[in-house]
Parts: structure tokens; C-alpha cells; sequence
């Protein structure tokens, strides 16, 4: 589905990420784990075409997509949920469902895809007149997931779901992550929750500073010693 | 009593074309926190565009207002691009220079190739008064037409920004511009048309000018591109129902003070009120200063 190979990112002078190699074959949930700072949202901004990279290539279903703007992206079969949700506060909570759509034509289908949504998170349309800034934490981060969803993405980018979340809305959430990728969407998951988030990935990599300093099954890597110590006990 | 009702009719007129160039500086500042200071420049040359096509080419009312509408947004999206676009990235005080120097090109760009001088714009409405009060009250048709003209552009507004697609991601673009790059818009493309319709309002109240006073120079702009700006300050910058109110509110107290005062105040006071709202409800009448969820 997606392979970084070899990418280097620079904000200005700093050299944000070095030499960034990873692999997400279709259908996986893959998640990328680190501590604050250390690379995750930037390695999301650049798959998706909102940073470009100095050098090295991003692969999409085999395609180099490096030189692509972010809306051609999307229009690829891609869907970035941002860090912090970012909805549009003052929308209604419809009306950023169709932002989600925006790069679609098809009215019939978009009115078809808001409904599946609104089966997917009930508590989304109890409240679809309402402005997306009056909602709870949780009810605006199902809102970023679904908008993100409205675009039909074959890969989901989703930067920080847990971000600030109680734990019960969290459990919520990757519950709602796992159907989302039953139904059939790769996922890209960034988790500082890193407990949480290798009990439910397939594969995963652990980025620090810039660089990617471990990788591999997630079942695998929630028994390491070395990653128990620096990530889950502390 | 008389003069009151009077003073209402022309303070309607006069809002009116406030509230028509105050929703293009509210809109472009909503989108990318630029106070267009070219505005009232744009709404100079769409009275020129309609004094044109009026005196030389013999047009009627309505279609030279349509003219004036796309020659002015058309002219929007120019000064946007070449002015504005690279500098996007850089700091607000170089865009508000820019901003200036754009305004002061315009003007005395109509200066060097038509001259100072003030014109004559042509009667293309026959003006009818109705009289009432045994002729204390002069209602003109121009007036009627000038107030019907605003309301219908302000409900296309209206729609164009809650109902079609391109209104809604103008409205996700001046929420969050990174957050609407992520949903695919081409946000230049947006910033593009945002600055189109300010442009085309600024352009039909060019025309409503030059129908109402008649005369039209290429020094009109800076006046009520101002006092539009105060308006758009006063209902709260960036909000659309906020230009609409503070362009009639602001429209109604000029003509009020010059009625009651001497016209030689109007502007003093248009100021001293802009001031005292903001000492009061910084964010304007219509602005909630709440803190969003995040
Ligand atoms: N716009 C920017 N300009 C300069 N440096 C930046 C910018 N954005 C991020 N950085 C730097 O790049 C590094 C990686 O930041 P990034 O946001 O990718 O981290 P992160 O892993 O997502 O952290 P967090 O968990 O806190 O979200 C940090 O050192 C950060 O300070
Ligand atoms: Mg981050």
C-alpha cells in the first residue's frame, strides 16, 4: 500500500526526519509509536503532501507521490486525521462530514456514506445540527475519524486518536479503528499510547529522534524488554 | 418627526453600500487575516467600470452593474495574485503594506490616464419621488432600488456561503486552513474566489454610488472604504452578519449626526463610536470572544 524509502525531512535547518524506511502492506493496521517530538506528525505530513521531503521517495500502491499536492493525494485514496481532530469548530457537524467528501462528486453516494457514518458513531448524528466545537473531546475526535472516512480513503492516517481522551472513550475509539480496517481501510495509527496501540496493530515501529530505531510485530514488540522499559513502564 | 423618517431613508441608502463593501473586507480578513486596504479602490473602480459602460456604450442600469460586478471581481483575483499570493507566508504588516500601496497604484493609476477630475455619472434610472408628509418626506425610487439591489446580493451571499460547495470550504478555509488541506482543497483556489466576491460587491456598490450621488472620481474609494472598514470592525471583523449590521448601523448615525449636528461631525463620530464599542465588546456587536473546545 505505502513504503517510505530512505526519507529525510528538514524544517529549516533541522534535520526532522533521517533516513525514515517503512512499509505498510494492504490491509494492516501499522502503528509508528514515539515519544513527544520525535517525528511522528511530521512522518504523517509528508505521506500526505503537506511537508516535502529533501530527499527519498514515498511510495503509495507503487506510485511516487512526493511531488503530489496534498488535495491530489487525497483524491488518491488517502485520508489524514490530524493531530488535535482540528474540526471545523464553527461547522456543523454535518457540514464537516462534507468537507470530508470534498474532493467527491457523487452527491447520491456522499448522502450514502454520511449515513454509514452515522451507523458507525450513533452519537454523531444525535447531534449532526450541532457546531463541531460544542461537541465533547471524544464525540469531535469520532467526527475527525469519520470525516477522514468521507473521502473513501484506502489508507487512514491517524495522528494521536487518543490524545486527551478518558480511557473509556479511548477503548471506544480503537474499537472503532479495528472495524474501520475490517471493513477494509489500511491504517497508519501514531500513538504515544503505546500499550494501547500495539495490542491492536499488526506490525510496529518505533521512532525516536528522527529515526526509526525499532521495528516489527506489534505482539512482538509489546514483550521487548528494551521497548517495555523506555515505552510501556513509565 | 419628518426629518427623522427622512433621515432614516437616506441612513438605508447610504448603510447599504457600507454594508456591500464592508462584507468584501470582512470576508478577505475572515480567510487570511488581511485588512484589504485596496477594497474601497476596487469599489472606485467598479463605479468607473459602470460610469463607462453607462456614458460610452449606452447600457442600462442592471447590465452595467453586472458588468461592473465581474470586471471588479476579475480585478480582485488579479491584485490577490500578484500582490497578495507571495507574500503569504510572510508577516501581516508586510501584507498590510502591500495592501496600501496597492490601494494608492489604483488610484493613481485613474489619475494619470483619466485625469483628477470628478464626472458626471449618467441618470440611467429615471428617479420618481414619492412624496409624504406634504413634501417633507422624499422617498427617491433610486432609494427603493438601491435597498433591494443590497438585499438580494446579501441573500446569494447568504447562500453562496452556507449552501454550495465552494461557500463551505470558504468558510473550513477561514476556520483552518491546514485542516482544509487535509480534507483536499485547493485552498489557493479559494482564497482566489473569496477575493472574487468581495471584489464583485465592492463593484456593485460602485455603481449604486454613482446612481445615488451621481458623480464619480478616483479619490471616491478612500472615504468609505474607511468608514466600510469601521463598519466591518464594528460588527465584528470576519463575521458576514456583523458587516451587514455595523454597514446600516454606521450608515443610519452619519446621516443622524449630519441631520442633527452639522455633517462636519459625521466622521468624528463614526470614529469616537468605533472606538467606544471596541473599549466595550472588543471582538465588535456581533463577536463572541468564546474559547473553542480543543
Ligand atoms: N513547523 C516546524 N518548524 C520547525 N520545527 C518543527 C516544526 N514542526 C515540528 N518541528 C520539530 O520537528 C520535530 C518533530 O516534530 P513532530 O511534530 O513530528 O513530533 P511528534 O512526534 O509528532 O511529537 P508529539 O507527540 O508531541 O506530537 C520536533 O523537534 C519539532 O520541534
Ligand atoms: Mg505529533
Amino acid at each position: 500500500m505505502l513504503e517510505l524509502k530512505n526519507l529525510n525531512v528538514y524544517y529549516g535547518a533541522i534535520h526532522a526526519l533521517k533516513s525514515i524506511n517503512l512499509k505498510i502492506n494492504d490491509g494492516e493496521i501499522v502503528t509508528l509509536i514515539g515519544a513527544n517530538g520525535a517525528g511522528k506528525s511530521t512522518t504523517l505530513k509528508t505521506i500526505s503532501g503537506m511537508l516535502k521531503p529533501k530527499s527519498g521517495e514515498i511510495l503509495l500502491e507503487g506510485k511516487n507521490i512526493n511531488q503530489l499536492s496534498a488535495p491530489d493525494i487525497v483524491k488518491l485514496g488517502m485520508a489524514h486525521v490530524p493531530e488535535g481532530r482540528r474540526v471545523f469548530a464553527k461547522m456543523s457537524v454535518m457540514e464537516n462530514l462534507e468537507m470530508g467528501a470534498y474532493t467527491r462528486n457523487d452527491k447520491g453516494s456522499i448522502k450514502e456514506d454520511i449515513k454509514k457514518m452515522f451507523n458507525l458513531f450513533p452519537r454523531l448524528e444525535e447531534r449532526k445540527e450541532q457546531m463541531a466545537g460544542t461537541l465533547s473531546g471524544g464525540e469531535q475526535q469520532m467526527l475527525a475519524i469519520a470525516r477522514g472516512l468521507m473521502s473513501r480513503p484506502k489508507l487512514i492516517l491517524l495522528d494521536e486518536p487518543s490524545m486527551g481522551l478518558a480511557p473509556i472513550i479511548v477503548n471506544e475509539i480503537f474499537e472503532i479503528i479495528k472495524d474501520i480496517n475490517k471493513l477494509g481501510t489500511t491504517v497508519l495509527l501514531v500513538e504515544q499510547n503505546a500499550n494501547m496501540a500495539l495490542k491492536l496493530a499488526d506490525r510496529a515501529y518505533i521512532i525516536r529522534t528522527g529515526e526509526i530505531e525499532l521495528e516489527g510485530n506489534a505482539r512482538d514488540l509489546l514483550k521487548d524488554e528494551n521497548v517495555r522499559r523506555a515505552y510501556l513502564e513509565g | 418627526m419628518e426629518q427623522i423618517i427622512q433621515q432614516l431613508i437616506n441612513g438605508v441608502s447610504l448603510g447599504s453600500i457600507y454594508a456591500l463593501i464592508a462584507l468584501g473586507y470582512t470576508m478577505v480578513y475572515g480567510i487570511i487575516n488581511l485588512i484589504n486596504f485596496a477594497h474601497g479602490d476596487i469599489y472606485m473602480m467598479g463605479a468607473f467600470v459602470g460610469y463607462a459602460l453607462t456614458t460610452f456604450l449606452g447600457l442600462g442600469f442592471i447590465p452595467s452593474l453586472i458588468a461592473s460586478m465581474v470586471a471588479c471581481s476579475i480585478l480582485g483575483m488579479v491584485v490577490e495574485k500578484i500582490a497578495y499570493k507571495p507574500l503569504r507566508n510572510s508577516s501581516r504588516i508586510s501584507l498590510l503594506i502591500t495592501a496600501i500601496s496597492v490601494s494608492l497604484f489604483l488610484q493613481y493609476i485613474m489619475v494619470y490616464f483619466i485625469g483628477p477630475e470628478t464626472r458626471t455619472f449618467p441618470n440611467v434610472l429615471e428617479s420618481n419621488r414619492i412624496t409624504f408628509f406634504d413634501g417633507s418626506v422624499i422617498l427617491d425610487t433610486k432609494n427603493i432600488y438601491i435597498l433591494v439591489i443590497t438585499i438580494i446580493l446579501m441573500i446569494a451571499l447568504q447562500y453562496v456561503v452556507h449552501r454550495t460547495k465552494i461557500g463551505k470550504a470558504m468558510r473550513a478555509v477561514a476556520l483552518d486552513k491546514e485542516a482544509a488541506e487535509f480534507m483536499g482543497v485547493n485552498v489557493n483556489k479559494v482564497i482566489s474566489y473569496t477575493f472574487a466576491i468581495g471584489s464583485a460587491l465592492a463593484g456593485a456598490a460602485g455603481v449604486l454610488v454613482g446612481i445615488y450621488y451621481n458623480t464619480v472620481d478616483p479619490l471616491m474609494g478612500s472615504g468609505p472604504g474607511l468608514k466600510a472598514f469601521v463598519a466591518a470592525v464594528l460588527g465584528g471583523i470576519g463575521l458576514i452578519p456583523g458587516a451587514v449590521f455595523g454597514g446600516f448601523f454606521l450608515g443610519l448615525v452619519e446621516t443622524i449626526v449630519s441631520a442633527y449636528g452639522g455633517s462636519v461631525y459625521k466622521d468624528a463620530v463614526a470614529f469616537a463610536i468605533l472606538i467606544l464599542i471596541l473599549l466595550v465588546k472588543p471582538a465588535g456587536l456581533l463577536g463572541k470572544n468564546i474559547k473553542e473546545k480543543v
